[in-house]
């Protein structure tokens, strides 16, 4: 239960998909200018983040690792398939967004209308094939870890865009000088968050 | 259609599409593309180099390929079809990375694999390449590589000067004898969040120097 915590502590805090890796960046700009519709962004990153880290982890260890097909039979034990490893991640993630973005259209219009195009553009969202990359590269070592992986990263990818959504609607308020106005006020408020997350850094549970 | 089949290979036209992603249509301060992958990789000069490269073959090689298959792609599944191609080209230069260039590989770590989610590359063929033919493609993609390339040399150029006092691995300062009068690395400069206050500082130069671009 620790490792978990730990865990999850670990990939809001210390391994912040936008302030520490920069995944997500493009809709992290773009939809945040108001917090309703970077609520809705960030429930349904979390949402896909849930789905496909847990069964990209399975896809991973169950077919696409060196051995992993061992379960087949006695010829395929050093079948090697790693090398699809983007183009199967990239795949299972366009279908999994399609199926939220159904959801989405089906329960709540309103949402949905307000996230225009960026609710297919989560589909290439780098936070999402970030987080099942990262899922592969440190090798969690079961399904729960790494499904806790995948809300933890979620997590904190929401609360890096209603952070910023929350300071940006608070900024339309003031003198900012015209050439930094908009995009470059933004990187520098993303810079000046990601040190304060910095104090995080070395934390465990 | 005739007169334009005629039009010489560099004609001004097909120059613009090469500069203009070089300042004014820039994808990363202009049209806020790809910066995931940009600020990541920008510690040092080395793999930016690399990163910037092998993002220019994807991107010019993928806008080649769907400019001549944009007449046969549907309409619905043009995403699909986009991945594909770009996984393809992403996962040939991961494996040439891989046996050429292996440290440099273990440096950028997942973010080669992310070259497929890099907005850029999505961007260019939906608004760019969908629509045109093989040649400006090919050119708009090199250009808007090196549009990217050159942010990330700037950004990878000041963060390895100030950070650890190097250029492509040239200690530069120690050479100048700086460090004896006292002179000390930013050691904040290595870390994450000077990435994105560097980008903000270009952007606002650039903005200051082209007034134009200046949002309301």
């Amino acid at each position: 239960m620790e490792n978990y915590m730990n865990i999850f502590i670990k990939s809001i805090f210390v391994d912040n998909m936008v302030f520490a890796f920069f995944l997500g960046m493009c809709s992290y700009l773009a939809v945040s200018k108001t917090v309703k519709t970077s609520v809705g962004l960030g429930i349904a990153v979390i949402f896909v983040l849930l789905i496909t880290v847990p069964v990209n982890f399975l896809i991973e260890n169950y077919i696409l690792k060196k051995g992993a097909l061992a379960w087949l039979g006695e010829g395929f034990s050093d079948v090697d398939l790693s090398f699809l490893t983007f183009m199967v991640f990239i795949a299972v993630i366009a279908a999994m967004v399609q199926l939220v973005e159904m959801i989405i259209e089906k329960f709540s219009p309103a949402l949905y209308n307000s996230l225009g195009i960026f609710l297919p553009l989560i589909a290439v969202n780098c936070a999402i094939l970030g987080a099942s990359l990262f899922m592969q590269e440190r090798e969690y070592a079961n399904i729960g870890e790494a499904t806790v992986f995948g809300i933890g990263s979620g997590v904190g990818w929401f609360l890096a865009i209603v952070g910023i959504a929350a300071i940006r609607e608070k900024m339309t308020y003031s003198n900012v000088p015209a050439p930094l106005r908009g995009l470059g006020i933004t990187f520098i408020l993303t810079g000046l968050m990601a040190i304060a997350f910095m104090g995080f850094m070395g934390i465990t549970l | 259609m005739n007169s334009q089949e005629k039009e010489p290979m560099f004609s001004a036209k097909n120059l613009k599409l090469l500069t203009s992603p070089l300042d004014r249509n820039n994808p990363i301060t202009i049209q806020v593309l790809g910066i995931c992958s940009a600020l990541a990789v920008t510690v040092k000069l080395k793999p930016a180099l690399v990163m910037a490269l092998s993002v220019t073959i994807v991107i010019a090689i993928s806008n080649l390929v769907i400019a001549i298959l944009r007449n046969y792609i549907p309409e619905r599944i043009r995403i699909i079809v986009q991945l594909v191609v770009i996984a393809t080209l992403v996962i040939l230069v991961d494996q040439i990375l891989k046996a050429y260039a292996f440290d440099v590989s273990k440096q950028l770590s997942v973010f080669v694999g992310l070259i497929i989610t890099n907005c850029i590359i999505m961007g260019r063929l939906e608004a760019f390449a969908m629509a045109n033919k093989p040649w400006p493609s090919l050119l708009d993609g090199l250009g808007n590589g090196a549009g990217y390339g050159i942010i990330l040399i700037i950004v990878a150029f000041f963060r390895e000067l100030l950070g650890s006092g190097t250029v492509y691995g040239y200690p530069v300062i120690e050479k100048t004898g700086l460090y004896s009068i006292g002179y000390e690395n930013n050691g904040m400069m290595i870390l994450p969040p000077m990435a994105l206050i560097v980008v903000g500082l270009i952007i606002w130069f650039q903005r200051s120097r082209n007034r134009e671009l200046i949002e309301k």
